[in-house]
């Protein structure tokens, strides 16, 4: 499924510069070396964390979008960053792991 | 493409949130070269790794990019502590990081591990005290 769809379920939209992009599989974790080595290109990357680290790591690990659960958001200036850099993030107030079943049950 | 292309990067050690700008900008370029997808992401991984250390570890370095015909090759030095046991610091899941570092989300012990395998070959020469350069090589063809 597009990125984009993820709105009609219960995602909430941060930043969506990409949003005909296509979601592969997903990948859920906060420490940034695991993201880098285990993620798949084009995953959904599910995660609390949300600093401007996560932008450069979603860009050069090439995720489809990034997740945020528990409610989190951005900082102004990291939503600028991501939308500078064409990543797509959304949020949801559901933790990781019903967020990641959720996701499964879409994609 | 018969000359070597050759990017230069001084990486601030300061400013651990904005780190990561140099392999953002190698990425950027590598797709202008038009290069294959997994190849330019498996660069970027490598070098963010890399770039990442020289930021969390050594206060800083120097990045150089060499993209020939059949290889980028990423070139990474810092004047930092240098690593006192290279073979331990491979190890997955060992870290020196500290906890602030770690609620940045570093600190896992991944690092240099990815690194490993990202890369098609890796050279770690350090120094305690002196510093420490890795070389990566991802062959193109
Ligand atoms: N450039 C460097 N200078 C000095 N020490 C380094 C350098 N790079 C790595 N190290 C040492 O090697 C250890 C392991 O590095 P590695 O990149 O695998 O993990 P990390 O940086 O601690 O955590 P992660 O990369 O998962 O965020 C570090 O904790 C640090 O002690
Ligand atoms: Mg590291």
């Amino acid at each position: 499924m597009k990125v984009s769809e993820l709105q009609e379920h219960g995602f909430t939209a941060l930043t969506l510069p990409d949003g005909d992009r296509e979601i592969v599989g997903a990948y859920m974790g906060d420490l940034l070396s695991w993201v880098m080595g285990r993620a798949r290109a084009d995953a959904a990357w599910i995660t609390i964390m949300s600093n401007q680290n996560v932008a450069a790591v979603a860009v050069l690990a090439d995720v489809s979008c990034v997740i945020l659960t528990e409610g989190v958001t951005l900082d102004e200036n990291v939503k600028g960053l991501a939308e500078a850099k064409g990543i797509n993030v959304l949020t949801t107030a559901l933790p990781s792991y019903e967020a990641a079943v959720r996701l499964s049950e879409l994609i | 493409m018969s000359e070597p292309l050759v990017f230069h990067y001084d990486v601030d050690g300061s400013d651990f949130t904005s780190a990561g700008q140099a392999s953002v900008f190698v990425k950027r370029n590598l797709r202008q070269l038009g290069l294959d997808p997994e190849i330019i992401r498996r660069v970027s991984i490598a070098m963010y790794e890399g770039e990442i250390n020289m930021v969390i570890h050594a206060e800083g370095g120097e990045a150089d990019v060499i993209v020939t015909e059949d290889a980028v090759e990423i070139v990474l030095k810092d004047h930092g502590p240098g690593i006192a046991d290279v073979e331990k610091a491979m190890q997955e899941g060992y870290s020196t990081a500290t906890s602030s570092i770690q609620s940045l989300g570093f600190g896992a012990g991944m690092g240099l591990p990815n690194m490993k395998r990202y890369s098609d070959e890796m050279q770690i020469d350090t120094e305690l005290g002196v510093g420490t350069t890795v070389r990566m090589k991802i062959r193109l063809t």
